[in-house]
């Protein structure tokens, strides 16, 4: 257990011989410590239910206990294996621990357990990154699917598999899409700490995230699931062990958002540096505090309800199976009293981003930041009063639907205040379109169209037809990927030159961005209008007279689907083989995270920074005239 | 700052011109092809709905888009310029104009919303076993059961006969009571504006008065298994006469059936439905 200490403190690791390294705490032996639990448990499962023998276990291929245990001691190995075990064990046997893990240089510390958050921002990036293409890919899948009114191109389990896998991914990976990368590298540095408040707990949300990722995609390998996001009790209990891998998959982001939210709020309200008071905070990492509180908040709900699921499917527990006394009506009000905030962690850091994008690229101070963060502020606490309007046809507390309809509609008034602050800051503004600014306009356009489609189903009337349509599916598209992913590609084209050190093709970029903002509109356009017409959701048969309409919409989600094609190049081209070296303030930004050293130090700052101002010190004050060049720094 | 209030003037005013016009455009060229038709009273009244709120989000859309777009054009940065642009942090009066305008709009909507919703008899939503405004006056009961993956129609007053689709009179209120024995479907009769979930142990009922000779489709509009795309029909709307002979010939026909159906109840306690059992 005393590994870690010698590895901090052998000054040159890299001299070992390959075997050597590979011996220790990193992803190899997480993986075969990985899959050594996985086995145990399944063993374990087996002897539980009924203690039959290894025989019997390769024939039959349905036990829930087997697969929700071997999933969970497939975590723990994975977890022991990258060493997470270490410090609560050596503080056990009352040795000394170390309190930093491989805050050193090399690319081994990618691999591994990491307490530097920097590390711990690129991992995240990565990692989503890679998810969030199988998510699209599986998306392509499903368009293929609907170019016939029939299906021809996957069975319809196949394709429900596809949809459930799409929606789950997104939705469960995407929660950490700004947090998990920009949050975790760039909160620190904005308010002047060395590290979070909690690096270790940083590390556990990322590889928690990961394994769940390999969960969800080990459901092809148990008939998938049936269910879609949602997870809707009974069929939930109805399905085949595949609907294990996406209880399991929930629950562990649910951990993983937890623990992140209460990091990323310990360190915001207790690590910030001198003079950096709460009307100084950039708005960025407001918006992360938001985030963060819903993500507390919410995330525990989610994971008790998967464990009552789980519960009901193994141990023949009766919480939302009618027929033994329970409710399918619970698990809906559950499951959105996590899932109505859930939208709203996908959608605030967009929020913020766009808000701490927009002053650079006009060069104005932000308009508004007092209205900004109350805007926030006021979603984070409304948004917890909203979710029966997911409910709105099933019968549920059918007398109080014009209750959720007043706050639904009462919760459009925060989130129009951060459209007056971008319409204020864009106010005789001096626009760069950089590629940031581009993805943040467009921002603004899908969430004009994602916020005012919204008026349709939050009015119950209006909301009866189109309740489970295509229109809805329209709807969360342009507020979630027109919302969070274009404000994810801003951030990557914004941040990734300061945490790389190396700049994208700026050509390729634009045709990215271009490609992507005119496919996603003619992808998801349409689909309104297929929604007013009466297609249901997660159908892979439709009527024909519909064909036309869907034939346009795959073409377009296959160019969308190419842009992020070009988007992969980029990076490949720009930054694995070009590797031409970003200007340290390419943007020319006041914010302090650009005044920082790149690559950014361990440890942040040589000196604590004192603040004396927010980070929107831009332009020229009306009674002075004459323009300042932009060079000092924030307060550094 | 002259031309800055110069272009004020013209931004509000161009805005203010397109909304005036495009939002009668809306409201006269889009109203009468929204969803869901004429089919139902119900139906009539959400096109009347949809219109409204597409006629209040079109004037914000424009004044949002055309603002948008001006400032993208007006306010550049000249090329290879490092221009500043003018340090303004706020404006109280503005801001607090937005708040009390949109707050405006917020709260008629949600009036507005729940004066149809309650004076439309819960407009074609399902509204629990106890709706909050029942019609007056006499209503046809039609019990909708659902199940993995077909629905079933019982019509009580007629000596609980259930039929295989779905017949309704023309010009009566009907009162849907919509269950479910398994798993949670949706009933959407799409023409007949009517959506309402079917869940296992509960009685959602549903207003509705067909005013449209035509047949409707009916759909499952909750995922509910992998035949869910497949779990549609096609109901009729007939003339009370024709309504008549119809049932009374689905009561000889399937005379044998009832027999040894359940007796007839709001709702059916499913058997658990856990794999294996």
């Amino acid at each position: 257990m005393s590994t870690t200490a010698e590895a901090a403190s052998a000054p040159e690791p890299t001299r070992r011989p390959l075997w050597r390294r590979l011996l220790g705490f990193n992803l190899l032996s997480a993986v075969i410590l990985g899959v050594a639990g996985y086995y145990l448990g399944w063993f374990l499962g087996h002897q539980v239910n009924g203690g039959k023998s290894f025989e019997y276990m390769a024939k039959t291929d349905e036990n829930d206990v087997a697969l929700l245990l071997a999933y969970f001691f497939g975590v723990i190995g994975f977890l022991i294996g990258l060493g997470f075990a270490n410090y609560p064990l050596s503080r056990l046997l009352g040795r000394p621990a170390s309190l930093r893990e491989k805050e050193s240089h090399g690319i081994s510390r990618y691999f591994g357990l990491c307490t530097d958050h920097k590390v711990v921002g690129i991992q995240y990036l990565v990692g989503i990154g890679v998810f969030f293409f199988v998510g699209g890919l599986n998306a392509m899948l499903i368009r293929t699917e609907l170019l016939h009114p029939v299906p021809t191109f996957v069975g319809p389990n196949q394709y429900l598999s596809l949809v459930g896998m799409h929606g789950t991914m997104m939705m469960g990976m995407m929660t950490s899409g700004i947090l998990g990368p920009f949050a975790n590298y760039f909160v620190p540095i904005m308010i002047g700490s060395r590290r979070m408040a909690f690096p270790r707990i940083e590390a556990l949300t990322f590889w928690l995230l990961m394994a769940a990722g390999f969960i969800l995609i080990s459901t092809i390998f148990f008939g998938g699931f049936p269910t879609g996001w949602t997870g809707y009790e009974p069929l939930n209990d109805q399905a085949v062990m595949g609907m294990d891998s996406y209880i399991c998959f929930f629950a562990l982001v649910g951990i993983s958002m937890a623990l992140l939210g209460l990091n990323m709020m310990a360190t915001i309200m207790t690590m910030r540096a001198p003079g950096l008071t709460w009307s100084r905070l950039p708005i960025f990492v407001w918006s992360v505090y938001a985030t963060a509180i819903l993500m507390v908040l919410a995330a525990p709900m989610l994971i008790a309800t998967l464990l009552m699921a789980a519960l009901d499917r193994t141990v023949n527990t009766s919480f939302f199976i009618a027929g033994g006394g329970g409710s399918s009506y619970l698990f809906e009000n559950l499951f959105w009293f996590f899932g109505h905030p859930e939208v709203y962690v996908l959608a605030l850091p967009g929020f913020g981003i766009v808000l701490e994008l927009l002053p650079v690229f006009t060069r104005k101070p932000l308009w508004g930041y007092r209205l900004a963060v109350s805007g926030m502020l006021g979603v984070t606490l409304l948004s917890f009063f909203v979710w029966q309007h997911h409910l709105f046809v099933s019968g549920i507390n059918a007398d109080l639907r014009p209750f959720y309809m007043l706050s639904t509609e009462i919760i459009s008034i925060p989130t129009g205040f951060i459209f007056l602050c971008v319409m204020g800051t864009l106010w005789k503004a001096r626009i760069s379109f950089s590629v940031p600014m581009l993805f943040c306009l467009g921002w603004t356009f899908n969430f004009l169209i994602g916020g005012l489609s919204g008026v349709f189903l939050s009015d119950t009337p209006s909301d009866t037809d189109t309740h489970g349509s295509f229109f809805v599916m329209a709807h969360f598209h342009y507020t979630i990927m027109g919302g969070l992913v274009f404000t994810f590609f801003a951030a990557i084209y914004y941040w990734v030159p300061k945490m790389t050190g190396l700049r994208f093709n700026e050509r390729l970029s634009k045709w990215h961005f271009w490609l992507m903002f005119i496919s996603f509109n003619s992808t998801f356009m349409p689909l309104f209008v297929l929604g007013m017409e009466g297609m249901p959701r997660r159908v892979s048969t439709y009527a024909p007279n519909l064909q036309g309409l869907n034939v346009w919409v795959s073409i377009s989600a296959f160019v969308l689907g190419f842009s992020m094609l070009i988007f992969l190049f980029n990076v490949v081209f720009s930054l694995i083989f070009v590797r031409a070296r970003a200007q340290s303030n390419p943007w020319h930004s006041k914010s302090i995270e650009w005044q920082v050293p790149t690559p950014v130090p361990v440890n942040n700052f040589e000196q604590i920074p004192v603040f004396d101002s927010d980070p929107y010190d831009y332009g020229t004050p009306p009674h002075m005239g004459g323009a300042e060049p932009a060079a000092a720094g924030a307060g550094a | 700052m002259h031309p800055g209030n110069r272009t004020t003037h013209y931004g509000s005013r161009r805005s203010g011109c397109w909304s005036l016009i495009a939002t009668p455009l809306v409201i006269f060229l889009l109203g009468p092809i929204l969803p869901p038709g004429n089919g139902s009273e119900q139906a009539s009244g959400k096109v009347t709905d949809n219109t409204v709120l597409l006629a209040m989000a079109t004037p914000v859309l424009l004044l949002v888009l055309i603002y948008l777009i001006y400032s993208i054009i007006a306010f550049r940065q000249p090329k290879g310029g490092a221009l500043e642009g003018p340090a303004i942090r706020g404006d109280s009066k503005l801001q607090t104009a937005w708040i009390v305008i949109t707050s405006v709009l917020v709260l008629t909507l949600a009036v507005y919303g729940t004066v149809r919703l309650e004076a439309g008899y819960g407009a074609g939503s399902g509204s629990g076993p106890k709706p909050l405004t029942v019609p007056k006056g006499p209503k046809l009961p039609v019990q909708v059961i659902a199940q993995q993956w077909m629905f079933t129609y019982r019509y009580p007053t007629y000596g609980g006969v259930e039929t295989p689709h779905l017949v309704l009179p023309e010009g009566e209120m009907i009162e849907l009571h919509v269950t479910s024995i398994d798993v949670i479907h949706s009933f959407w009769a799409y023409q007949l504006g009517v959506k309402a979930d079917a869940n296992p142990d509960v009685d959602n009922v549903v207003f509705v008065k067909p005013t449209k000779l035509e047949s409707f489709d009916v759909h499952c509009a909750e995922l509910c298994g992998i035949w869910h795309g497949y779990m549609y029909d096609t109901g009729r709307v007939v003339t009370p006469s024709a309504f008549n002979v119809w049932i009374h010939e689905q009561q000889k026909r399937f005379a044998p059936a009832t027999k040894v159906l359940p007796k007839y109840s709001t709702t059916y306690l499913p058997e658990p439905t856990r794999r294996g059992e």
